[in-house]
């Protein structure tokens, strides 16, 4: 260390700084201030046909739907997060975006969660991202594709978020065995009415995972999600300048999903080349009654419905910064009822069309804090077939994110 | 399809019990849990435990510790883990911090004598004057690859016998006895270490990273530029032609990378300056020559000393 007191000799400053590396501190995400994370989301959007978007066969709610044309902003999100003593870590996050010339502020994280329980047990409240499935719970930003796949448009308006309790339990196993159940609000899409007194959802879900080699990691999750719906509204349309019907559906709403994911990289080093392969399958089954609120009168109809998607994607990094990706949607719906026509206008007549959608990507990301992609989609997912070409700018700013599997 | 789900998840809530209580029996056995993050720990605290330790390595030496992901076996491991071991400094940041939040594990959390980061026992190099973003990957906490300095590790395997101690009382005359048998071991390699690295003293090495810094530090080796324009960015040809330059006035002996960096880099400078390259192992594991840190030390001096110019 003698090279070193000679050069703390020679500069105090450095010296100084030194004394403060000797200590026994130990480094944490923060001093006492929470994690500051801020994500910046842009885009250019171009459509090739002007048609109002549906999606046959699905009630759509939510987020779902079609962005604007041209240069506009995606998922601006600021978030802060932090452990609030020896017991709990919380975590915010507000998603700030425009709509119809608005801007909203929406909480999209507020949660507790369980830090000092042990044994495998984390306990979550407020609001959070549902861990059914294997996308729903990671942020927009963090996905490989610009858009939700279609089916996560379809079954939750692209993400399951709500309000309530989870419980979660790893075994103490080298499988990697993760248990958990929720008790959610129901208030939002694709439940509605926060039934039960606000208690309206429940889920389960059950996860796998290992490495194969030191090259390959596996995860594979079953879940399943059940709600009691009361009068879950769909977007409303004009017939005549006056009248405007709104669907609405009420009865119980069931989804079940199976995910998987494999991830492959030359002797376990993402740095240079990966390949990651996932697959989510979702089937949902609903029974109840659609109401066209505004109809005068009342038009009606009985309604089951079992609706079905999956998507399959693999992403490719070929050299440090770049990645290319395709990705394959794919739903189908068999809805049935009393009454075709007041089906129909819910959007739940699936038209014998089969939604579909190829995509593909290709983005560089020059840092781990800066990402550019630029993303074609051939969609199909309803009658009128489309071109969509996104180009897209993701950056965060402050705490350094987390590298999720 | 929701039937299928359905006994698919049955069959496999079965077998996950059946893999607990076998879990369950396995630990009856008695050892300490130790995660380390990386193999160099794995392997320092196997010097100080032998027996009583069941280490595990989040790591091997063909992995990059910036760039790892909470994979799912990583959080089952810590989950079961009685000590987390790492190197810290920020080394670890892009993953840890998640692995510690998923894994439920409160005996390794960050408060506790369960968590232990190598790096903030020692002198840390490097410690950024200023902070920011458009400079690079950069550690606040100073370079975090302590583990290629000797003298860093024998203060590290001293607070790590405190610490296992204080986390299984039990076992401490055997740490004792085993910390005093690797400190005898240690010094007299140290010493064997030095005078055959004594010819390397004032040399310029070109480097990838700055993760060569304490061991060159110790050695007396000059670092004389990075293939890195700025810390864990790629190289860039604008870079490499001034670093060229640089290299002109004030030349090089050689070029050192590591197995977890592609050689492609390296290979690149060389073409440009004519100066040989060198792959020199980083840590513990990966070739049969580098099985602890013995052994890693003893290679990565023959290999920086040997006629392997070429």
């Amino acid at each position: 260390m003698k090279s070193h007191s000679l050069i703390c000799a020679a500069l105090a400053m450095g010296c100084a700084q030194n004394t403060l590396a000797q200590s026994t501190l130990t480094s944490t995400a923060s001093t006492f201030n929470p994690a500051i994370s801020l994500t910046l989301d842009g885009r250019y959007v171009s459509y090739d046909n002007d048609s109002e978007y549906e999606l046959p066969g699905f009630m759509l709610g939510g987020e779902a739907g079609r962005n604007e044309q041209g240069f506009q902003l995606g998922h601006n999100e600021l978030s802060l997060s932090g452990n609030i003593d020896d017991m709990f870590y919380a975590k915010f996050t507000a998603a700030i975006a425009e709509h119809e010339g608005e801007t909203e502020m929406e909480v999209e994280e507020a949660v507790i969660q369980t830090s000092g329980l042990g044994h495998g047990i984390t306990i979550k409240a407020g609001r959070f991202y549902s861990d059914i499935g294997y996308l729903n719970n990671q942020h927009a930003h963090a996905w490989d594709f610009t858009d939700a796949p279609l089916v996560y448009s379809a079954l939750f308006g692209n993400q399951l978020i709500d309000d309530g309790l989870q419980f979660s339990w790893i075994a103490p196993t080298d499988l990697f065995i993760r248990l958990g159940v929720e008790t959610t609000r129901g208030e939002r899409f694709p439940a509605g009415g926060a039934s039960n007194d606000g208690r309206g959802a429940q889920s389960v879900f059950a996860e796998f995972g290992g490495d194969a080699g030191i090259s390959h990691a596996w995860q594979l999750g079953f879940s399943h999600w059940r709600a009691d719906v009361e009068d879950r509204q769909s977007g409303g349309h004009a017939h005549d300048e006056t009248v405007t019907e709104t669907p609405s559906f009420s009865g119980d709403s069931e989804i079940s999903a199976i995910d998987m994911v494999w991830k492959w990289a030359p002797d376990g080093n993402k740095r240079e080349r990966n390949l990651t392969l996932q697959g989510e399958y979702f089937t949902r089954d609903e029974d109840g009654e659609i109401k066209l609120l505004g109809s005068d009168p009342l038009e009606s109809s009985s309604y089951q419905g079992e609706q079905k998607g999956w998507y399959l994607q693999g992403v490719y990094q070929f050299k440090p910064r770049w990645r290319i990706g395709y990705r394959h949607d794919q739903l189908q719906a068999d809805n049935r009822g009393d009454d075709a026509d007041v089906l129909a206008e819910a959007g739940l007549d699936d038209e014998d069309h089969t939604p579909k959608r190829a995509t593909l990507m290709l983005d560089y990301s020059h840092s781990e804090y800066s990402r550019i992609r630029l993303q074609y989609a051939k969609d199909d997912s309803y009658e009128d077939s489309d071109s969509i070409v996104y180009l897209q700018y993701i950056v965060s700013l402050g705490a350094h994110g987390a590298h999720r599997f | 399809m929701q039937r299928l789900i359905r006994t698919g998840s049955f069959i496999l809530l079965l077998l996950s019990g059946v893999s607990i209580t076998a879990a369950v029996n396995a630990s009856q056995a008695g050892s300490l849990k130790v995660f380390a993050c990386e193999p160099e720990w794995a392997s320092l605290v196997k010097e100080l435990g032998g027996e009583r330790i069941d280490a595990f390595s989040a790591t091997s030496a063909y992995q990059d510790p910036h760039h790892i992901e909470a994979r799912p076996s990583l959080i089952a491991r810590l989950r079961q883990a009685n000590l987390l071991l790492c190197t810290g400094a920020d080394l670890e940041v892009g993953w840890l911090p998640m692995l510690l939040r998923q894994a439920g594990n409160q005996k390794v959390r960050v408060d506790q004598p369960g968590y232990f980061e190598a790096a903030a026992q020692v002198t840390r190099l490097d410690i950024p004057q200023q902070l920011d973003r458009s400079m690079g990957d950069l550690h606040a906490a100073g370079n975090p690859h302590v583990h290629l300095d000797p003298r860093r590790i024998q203060d590290i395997a001293e607070a790590l016998l405190g610490r296992l101690i204080e986390i299984d009382p039990a076992g401490e005359a055997i740490y004792q006895q085993a910390y005093n048998d690797f400190t005898k071991r240690w010094q007299d390699a140290m010493q064997r270490w030095q005078q055959q690295a004594a010819p390397l003293k004032g040399q310029r090495i070109v480097v990838q990273h700055r993760d060569w810094l304490y061991l060159f530090d110790w050695l007396g080796i000059e670092i004389a530029g990075t293939l890195e324009p700025r810390p864990g960015l790629p190289t860039t040809a604008a870079h490499l032609q001034s670093l060229k330059k640089k290299l002109q006035q004030s030349p090089a002996r050689m070029i050192v990378h590591a197995p977890h960096q592609s050689p492609r880099s390296a290979q690149k400078f060389a073409r440009l300056s004519d100066l040989p390259v060198l792959e020199l192992p980083y840590t513990v594991g990966g070739t049969a020559d580098t099985q602890n840190l013995f052994a890693l030390f003893d290679q990565i001096i023959a290999s920086l000393t040997g006629p392997a110019d070429e």
